[in-house]
């Protein structure tokens, strides 16, 4: 592993220094937001998830397939 | 030389109704059948339909299942795509596309048809016991349907090689591509398992052989080109899950093209990543949510799944490197597939949760925890277990793939027209282009042919035995200039 890490970086530190500088920065400042975001899509699913979801799951069945 | 990678994708959808005496088979019949009949009846206009009754019997009055045609359907798209009943399963195989990003549009575009098959079957079923369709590989009950690829490659490269060689990205992609999984569905399986990577990993028994329903194997034998036999092979790829994600699907058949091509150049023959037990193998990295667990080599070393595509990438940028990407279709998105496949695998090693925006079993996998965190659920909830089915419905108001912020490669726009039109760059081109244009003076279409019937005399055959034959650049302006049929097949006399 250690072999292929140093390959691998060699080949595209260039690029990984740029991206990753404005990722780290992007994500730090918008761990807040994601979290909340996640928030809303818990919320969301909770609306649009099959009521019974024990019945929904033992009664889907699909057999014949490849 | 690799020949360019030619591609498509074969997919079984689940298809489900709380109405009990609903029947997969007629279900899918419904769908196939509606979807054409209102191909048929409103020239591609879906929006201003609402029969009550239809000339095949369907009936939205009475609250029974529809009667229905039962014979198993096969329709042709003018998008070149192929929309049919398999088993007891509606099946939509895309057509032949000429690059990765290409096929990531056409297998956007079936799920579209599926989509709106489900509204037109929808107004003849009742509204309380509506037709639902999953895009996924297994019921979790032990019953797995696929979604296969098919690559073209060169006849004269040894099927053993293809098979010796293709088998540890097969295996090892799935950390990239696997579309996730609550649980097993393996009765000999004791150890509690609460996620897999993949939805099929854990279905297969055996490394190399011809069946597809039963003791599946990694890689598949099936020798049925569709093209000149001489010259060409499909590699039929049962192994794979079928993706929601845009980035899943392009990674899927990117990096499997490109290493396939690999493989006709001669590249893998000296290399050394092969499983010693690929069977086993295959379920270790399904269930290898902390990507950690070490495979066993032929060679007597070890090596982790995501160690092994380093390996493969590595081989893969030193062929690319001398070799160029013309065997993807287009050196552009080769290039976007050479950068996604290194980004990937940089992220699953720093931090693999930073991809659930991109890739299926993470965003799952994601969703899953959040979701257990707020509602003290555990992996035995059958509340996952719905979650895990639902990320799959291609319903957008019920999928919650479609609420997750998955990263987009191609735009709606560009799937509605994908849904009736074909690829510019395969002989998708002229089937699809035919069937718009000369429908009616067409007798019977398929892959590797089109029959057409001018009224007077036989019919008349037109083999399209090179999928890369039959392009936009070959007949687009024939096919512009012709009238009838009798024009066309002059003109492709006269060529």
């Amino acid at each position: 592993m250690p072999e292929r890490e140093q390959k691998h970086r060699s080949t595209s530190t260039k690029r990984e220094t740029e991206e990753e500088t404005d990722e780290h920065s992007a994500s730090t400042a918008s761990g807040e937001k994601l979290k909340a975001e996640l928030d809303d899509i818990l919320d969301e699913i909770d609306e649009v998830l099959e009521e019974n979801a024990e019945e929904f799951v033992r009664s889907y069945v699909q057999k014949g397939g490849q | 030389m690799a020949i360019v990678k030619v591609c498509g994708i074969e997919t079984e959808y689940g298809i489900h109704s709380n109405n009990s005496h609903d029947n997969p088979v007629s279900l899918s019949s419904l769908l196939v059948n509606s979807y054409v009949t209102d191909l048929e009846r409103a020239g591609w206009d879906f929006e201003n339909e609402s029969p009550a009754n239809d000339a095949r019997g369907f009936s939205a009055t009475n609250g029974q299942p529809p009667q229905i045609e039962t014979h198993l359907v096969n329709a042709v798209l003018t998008n070149g795509a192929r929309y049919y009943v398999d088993h007891a399963h509606p099946e939509l195989s895309t057509p032949e596309c000429a690059n990765p990003l290409e096929l990531v549009l056409y297998d956007k575009a079936g799920e579209e048809i599926l989509r709106r098959s489900v509204a037109s079957a929808n107004k003849y079923l009742p509204a309380e016991s509506p037709v639902t369709v999953i895009k996924n590989n297994s019921d979790g009950k032990g019953n797995s349907y696929g979604c296969h690829e098919n690559y073209l490659m060169d006849r004269e490269v040894p099927f053993s090689r293809i098979a010796k060689q293709i088998i540890t990205h097969f295996i090892t992609r799935i950390i990239m591509v696997g579309a996730g999984k609550v649980g097993t569905e393996l009765a000999g399986n004791s150890r509690a398992i609460p996620f897999q990577l993949s939805q099929r990993g854990e279905f297969f028994e055996e490394e190399i052989g011809l069946e597809t329903t039963l003791k599946r194997p990694i890689v598949n034998t099936r020798d049925e080109p569709h093209a000149d036999p001489a010259r060409f092979r499909r590699l039929h790829v049962i192994v794979g899950d079928a993706n929601m994600s845009e980035v899943s699907t392009f990674l899927k058949v990117g990096t499997t093209a490109l290493v396939l091509a690999m493989i006709e150049d001669n590249w893998l023959d000296n290399a050394d990543i092969m499983l010693a037990n690929p069977v086993h193998a295959i379920h270790q990295v399904s269930q290898d949510v902390g990507l950690s667990t070490v495979l066993e080599l032929v060679n007597g070393t070890t090596a982790t799944a995501l160690q092994l595509q380093w390996q493969i990438f590595e081989l893969a940028s030193d062929y690319v490197e001398q070799n160029g990407l013309s065997v993807l279709g287009d050196e552009e998105v080769g290039k976007i597939m050479m950068e996604r496949w290194e980004s990937t695998l940089e992220s699953l090693e720093s931090d693999p949760m930073s991809l659930s925006d991109q890739l299926d079993w993470v965003a799952k996998y994601r969703l899953l925890q959040a979701y257990m965190d707020r509602h003290n659920a555990s992996w035995t909830d059958p509340r996952l277990r719905a979650i895990d089915i639902q990320y799959h419905d291609i319903n957008p108001e019920k999928s919650l793939y479609n609420r997750v912020g998955m990263e987009r490669l191609v735009t709606d726009n560009e799937i509605n027209k994908a849904v009736v039109t074909p690829p510019r760059d395969t002989r998708a081109f002229f089937r699809g282009m035919c069937l718009a244009k000369f429908s009616n003076e067409i007798a019977s279409a398929n892959w590797d042919s089109l029959v057409f019937d001018l009224k007077d005399g036989p019919l008349k055959r037109v083999p399209m035995m090179d999928p890369l034959k039959g392009t936009a650049d070959h007949v687009d302006t024939l096919i512009q200039g012709s009238k009838n049929a009798t024009e066309l097949l002059h003109g492709l006399e006269v060529q």
